[in-house]
């Protein structure tokens, strides 16, 4: 077998041997049941509990936990704004990067607080070290609140009625000490010791053969690409991402950083199993996730091994296939399977440049996108497709004869209303951002000409796909897009913001008022949403509603691309 | 019903359809329907698009074929409506041949005299009847108004409601004391005090919910609603964004292109066919005879967890029968036989003419001239018959004969106690007989189970029901027929008021809790329980209470029920499906006919080869509306339920609506193309 497809293998089966145990020990931590680390950990909780004066054994009902989660978030927003526009004359800034403009302060703040990472500037001469460790913070604690908010409802998804489901706090602390922070430390320092820097001292200098002085920015990298990882976030140190040789060194590198990339979504599942003690309804959650993946996948590695038809049009044999934007060093099975991953979860670190794949994978990648709910973020992932198991749920309900119910609580018109409008909510903010743009565009080409590097569907796709990754907080681009304009900053980001946090409140809401409502035993009548026949009906709806509401943008993007290759 | 149409169309019914689907284009009415109402805003854009080129607009393609593409989003509206229309007039039609039977009937009005009612007779039409009138019906007469018995027994034909030929008894005072308007009274006279005014009845709070003025929507009607806008109004999104789009790239395109697009895409057949799927519903209990007072009480049907069942008429075929002689030791059984005749001769009771009918003899052997017959009374337990000869047969309970028989100073034989103990056991009932306070034997009385009951409990079993068994009996006998049933649990030795508290304790476990009743303290359990079905016979309190009635006073009924409300929400959900997944073949039509022009390439995703744009448009706008009248049968009718389990349901289901709505509009488009293309 081709190593470069065994090389893949190797990293998605390693991904799950250590997804499924972490997600038992997730459900655990969440559960407040005993976990080998609590003699350590256990003092220091209470300590941060104290100090923060948090009560975590008091639970909160769903409104309580929105009110918590978006407070913080508001606080955590405003302290970001302040360090990214003064960060020029603030320590821990060795290379004298300049104060961000307020419009790419906004779009950098929104980015990392809502789990995006998108990054209209680069690393190297964009942000300072400071500017840099307060947006690690934020990839700790964006994808610690995603999570929490995400344990939360699967308190909720337990069969009883309640109105109190757990502690938000509680839950966001846990999972940055508990989960987040021992991984991302067992990480950082397995990079650093393959060539990763973890420094705070400004560009080093080396003279290069020809004789120039070349000079190579540096700082807390390891850090940082430990959490960008595991967090879903991708917001890289440098600009290249993790197709930077001191951000991913080299393939085995690349190996632990992409299992990063889909070991917590994939563990949330399991914990969810554990939490609810439903492990079929788990392996059903996680097998359509898996299909949908593996839809996108392959025939991504398929394209991307094949190579470029348009090069080969030239007589030219690509045996590495399409290496256009790719690091040699990775190869074309692995760009694209990371392509892949990084757009199914939200979480938008590159190992190579999007813009350059061709063009179904781009396509795939966008689908991935668009989609959002194939493992999907850390935490929202899940909750994403939460509203697709809803709409799933009352459609089939209806078609055995019963008044729709999930895990026996009747599904009616008040939770209907929620998940459709989340359920339009994402085609609403990626179509209308794109067709504002394409509008700009097409009435005054002149004027806006600095935004796109290609013309035609190319260029369409960029834009396309930059909507496509604010709405999905992804944060990957396809570059080639000049985003660095007010018009870019702004648009983008509104999009993440409202994509952000109405699709975790449109599922909390749904999940609290579930919660209080009586609870129906299950008879022999009643739909069962551990079985491969729901979960087909899962894929459909996805099918349905997620992807073919962008068929006809995706057709003038990447399919007519596609097809003018191949004519 | 005497006579039911099963015909789905009858040509009076389609006239008065398609007059309401003209008059159901009213904004007003349309816009209860967001999915359709969306349909008329692009058709009027359209007719409005079509003056525009016969002003001289050039840039929007032919009149003709604009003319065309606005002629089918208005036929696509038409049919809609006609789905809608047509269910209502059958369900109308339904309930006015019901109503039709007591129209203007001359009722005997009972004139009040002062405070006090006097027998002076008055004949005044039925229509001119008020709620708390009281008025005579005598053998012969037909009951003008639906009414309570005040005083008077008498035997009626109720055929006319419940196609049921037998006459039935109703009196005044017990659980038996309702009259429906419309029957006729064949021995004695009634008088009937009117329980309604002239246009409150049940049927005519039918006929108002199936119009459509006082129809409300179902909760669960209502989240389909939702889900359905929503769907409107992710497709909206697509087509506006499609415009900038287009101007990116160059590709114009024309505004019937957007309408076709957009009402293919939106779920046009669902929407159009969802209110008359939920007033099939309601007109498919009518015609099992059941009046149902809301839509939402079908809808809960198709939810139930557990029946609870009167055993018998439900369970048992009406009463007990006796089934075995068991004479004493030393008693020769022919003589024990001919004893247990005598005993019953005068006995009108059901189990008294099964010990007759048992024993095969011929009655008129038995000499009973000057006899005297003890009738059976609550403090003796016991009947019989004193013959002149001196010879005093009684037969009873086990206890009461056996005071008897102890009293005179006789034994009670052991072996005839074990034969009492054994029967019981058995789930019979015992009956000592003795002569002259000495022990004959027993008859063994037997509860008959009503054929195929065992089946019918199997197959609610399969739906996830619950059935339980309501009874007089004790605990003993009732667990014996339970078992020998097939039900599920039992309540022995029930009292009104435990039927309520089993109600309120499955409820407490959230499930939905179906039960018959009829008599007047059934009724808070009626109301307690989510689908009360009231008999038609019962009484008026019974009738209030409950969210049915029953017109054959069926206690089967209950099962039926089930089966109706589950049909109503398949046939919602499987519908939807289709709908949804005819969007896959729309789009491979709709979409490549769009941009073509500018983007040749864009030609590879025409997989059913269709033969240009005008025509793949066309072809998915005419596939869209006339699948609508093609589903009209499905929707009335319902989707067959089958008790198969939910899991292997959906598979069933999804298989033939699912991919079937991903495949059929394959064809369809691509053999409506292949008509097309002669013009277009």
């Amino acid at each position: 077998m081709n190593t470069e497809i065994m090389g893949i293998a190797l990293m998605f089966i390693v991904t799950l041997v250590l997804a499924i145990p972490l997600g038992r020990y997730i459900g655990k931590v969440y559960s407040g049941h005993a976990t080998w680390l609590d003699f350590i950990l256990n003092p220091v909780d209470k300590m941060l509990f104290k100090i923060s004066g948090v009560k975590p054994e008091k639970e909160m009902n769903w409104k309580e936990h929105l009110v918590a989660l978006l407070t913080i978030n508001l606080i955590w927003f405003l302290l970001s704004m302040l360090i990214l526009m003064t960060q020029g004359s603030l320590p821990l800034n060795p290379d004298g990067n300049p104060s961000m403009t307020a419009d790419l302060a906004f779009n950098t703040s929104i980015s990392f607080i809502s789990n995006t990472n998108l990054q209209h500037y680069s690393g190297e001469s964009g942000v300072s070290y400071l500017g840099q460790l307060v947006l690690m913070l934020f990839q700790f604690i964006s994808a610690a609140a995603g999570m929490a908010i995400c344990a939360a409802v699967f308190v909720a998804m337990k069969e009883k009625v309640t109105e109190k489901i757990g502690n938000f706090y509680n839950f966001f602390i846990k999972s940055l000490t508990r989960i987040l922070l021992p991984i991302s430390l067992i990480v950082a320092i397995l990079l650093l010791f393959s060539g990763t820097p973890m420094t705070f001292k400004g560009k080093d200098q080396f003279i290069s053969v020809q004789g120039d002085t070349v000079n190579v920015s540096r700082g807390p990298v390891a850090a940082m690409v430990a959490i960008k990882q595991l967090g879903t976030n991708g917001g890289g140190f440098f600009g290249a991402n993790s197709s930077h040789p001191l951000e991913n060194p080299n393939y085995f590198t690349n190996i632990i950083e992409n299992v990063l990339i889909l070991l917590i979504p994939i563990a949330m599942i399991f914990a969810l199993g554990y939490m609810i003690n439903k492990k079929r309804f788990a392996w059903m959650v996680f097998s359509v996730m898996l299909i949908g993946f593996l839809l996108f996948l392959i025939p991504s590695v398929y394209f991307e091994l094949k190579g470029n038809s348009s090069i080969a049009n030239m007589g030219i044999t690509q045996s590495m296939g399409s290496m256009e934007g790719k690091e040699v060093r990775f190869g074309s099975a692995a760009s694209a399977y990371w392509g892949i991953t990084t757009t199914v979860t939200s979480n938008g670190s590159v190992n190579a440049m999007h813009d350059s794949f061709t063009p179904l994978t781009g396509m795939f990648a966008m689908l991935g996108m668009m989609v959002n709910a194939f493992f999907g973020g850390v935490g929202v992932g899940f909750l994403n497709f939460y509203i697709f198991i809803i709409i799933a749920v009352f459609i089939s309900g209806l078609m055995v004869g019963r008044t729709p119910e999930f895990m026996g609580k009747k599904i009616e018109a008040k939770e209907m209303k929620i998940a459709a409008i989340i359920a339009l909510l994402h085609p609403f903010l990626i179509l209308v951002g794109t067709a504002l743009a394409s509008h700009l565009f097409s009435h005054n080409p002149t004027a806006y000409a600095s935004w796109l590097n290609n013309p035609g569907n190319h260029g369409f796709s960029e834009m396309l796909y930059e909507y496509t990754s604010s709405s999905a907080n992804n944060g990957s681009g396809f570059e080639g897009l000049g985003d660095n304009t007010a018009w870019w900053n702004i648009s983008c980001g509104i999009v993440m913001l409202l994509a952000r946090f109405l699709p975790i409140i449109g599922p909390v809401a749904i999940a609290g008022i579930l919660a209080q409502k009586k609870h129906t035993p299950e008879t022999a009548g009643t739909l069962k949403t551990d079985t491969g026949t729901f979960g087909i009906m899962v894929l459909a709806v996805i099918f349905i509603i997620a992807a073919l509401s962008f068929f006809p943008a995706l057709s003038l993007g990447p399919i007519s691309e596609y097809f003018s290759q191949h004519a | 019903m005497s006579k039911k149409s099963n015909k789905l169309f009858e040509s009076s019914l389609i006239k008065e359809a398609i007059k309401h689907s003209f008059i159901k284009l009213n904004p007003k009415t349309m816009f209860r329907n967001p999915v359709m109402f969306t349909v008329e805003i692009g058709t009027a854009v359209m007719l409005g698009v079509c003056i525009w080129i016969y002003l001289g607009e050039k840039n929007q393609g032919s009149l003709l074929y604009n003319l065309i593409v606005t002629f089918v989003l208005f036929i696509t509206l038409l049919f809609a409506n006609f789905a809608e229309a047509i269910a209502e007039a059958r369900g109308k039609a339904q309930a006015n041949s019901l109503r039709k039977t007591r129209q203007d009937t001359p009722a005997k009005w009972i004139q009040p005299v002062g405070e006090i009612f006097v027998n002076e007779i008055k004949i005044v039409p039925s229509s001119q009847l008020q709620k708390g009138d009281i008025f005579l019906c005598e053998a012969g007469d037909t009951i003008p108004m639906d009414g309570e018995i005040i005083s008077g027994i008498a035997t009626i034909d109720e055929s006319a409601i419940t196609g049921e030929s037998a006459p039935v008894i109703r009196e005044s005072g017990g659980d038996k004391s309702s009259v429906t308007g419309g029957t006729k009274v064949l021995s004695d006279s009634i008088k009937v005090k009117v329980t309604t005014n002239p246009g409150e009845s049940f049927l005519d709070k039918m006929i108002a919910l199936v119009e459509g003025a006082s129809r409300q929507k179902t909760p669960n009607e209502i989240a389909l609603t939702i889900l359905l806008a929503g769907f409107t109004l992710v497709f909206i999104i697509v087509c506006v964004t499609l415009k900038p789009f287009g101007d990116y790239a160059n590709t114009p395109i024309t505004i019937s292109a957007f309408i076709s697009l957009f009402v293919c895409l939106i779920p046009t057949t669902i929407g159009g066919l969802l209110s008359a799927i939920g007033i099939a519903g309601m007109d498919r209990a009518l015609r099992a005879n059941v009046i149902t007072k809301s839509g939402k009480a079908v809808e809960t049907a198709g939810d139930l967890d557990t029946l609870l069942l009167d055993k018998t008429g439900t369970i048992t075929i009406g009463n007990r029968k006796a089934t075995h002689f068991y004479p004493a030791n030393d008693i020769d059984e022919k003589a024990f036989i001919e004893s247990c005749v005598l005993s019953s001769l005068a006995d009108e009771t059901p189990e008294g003419k099964s010990i007759v009918e048992l024993a095969n003899l011929n009655k008129n052997s038995f000499q009973i001239d000057g006899a005297q017959f003890i009738e059976f009374t609550a403090q003796t337990r016991s009947s019989g018959i004193d013959l002149p000869s001196g010879k005093r047969v009684r037969k009873g309970a086990y206890d009461s004969i056996r005071n008897i028989v102890l009293k005179a100073g006789n034994e009670f034989p052991n072996e005839t106690a074990e034969q009492v103990k054994k029967i019981s056991s058995n789930g019979g009932t015992p009956l000592v007989v003795s002569e002259n306070e000495k022990v004959l034997g027993v008859i063994e009385l037997q509860d008959i189970i009503k054929p195929g009951i065992q089946e019918r409990f199997e197959r609610l079993r399969k739906m996830g029901v619950k059935t339980v068994m309501v009874t007089g009996d004790n605990p003993l006998t009732a667990k014996f027929i339970a078992e020998k049933a097939g039900v599920d649990d039992f309540i022995a030795e029930a009292k009104p008021e435990d039927k309520m508290n089993y109600i309120r304790q499955e409820q407490k476990g959230g499930k939905l809790v179906a039960m018959m009743g009829d008599g007047t303290n059934d009724a808070p359990a009626l109301a307690q329980a989510d689908v009360g079905v009231a008999m038609n016979s019962g009484t008026q309190a019974a009738k209030e209470a409950g969210n049915m009635v029953d017109l054959d006073n069926d206690p089967t009924k209950l099962i039926e029920i089930v089966e109706i409300g589950k049909q109503l929400l398949m046939t919602r959900g499987t519908l939807t499906t289709f709908s949804i997944a005819n969007d896959v073949a729309k789009y491979f039509a709709i979409v490549p006919a769009l941009f073509i022009a500018a983007l040749p390439g864009l030609q590879s995703l025409n997989v059913m080869h269709l033969h240009s744009p005008e025509s793949a448009i066309l072809s998915a706008v005419v596939f869209n509306a006339i699948i609508i009248p093609m589903l009209i049968p499905l929707a009335l009718k319902g989707v067959a339920y089958k008790p198969i389990g939910a899991s292997a349901l959906l598979r069933r289901n999804l298989l033939i609506y699912g991919l079937g709505g991903v495949i059929v509009p394959f064809i369809g488009i691509k053999l409506i193309d292949l008509v097309a293309s002669i013009w277009f």
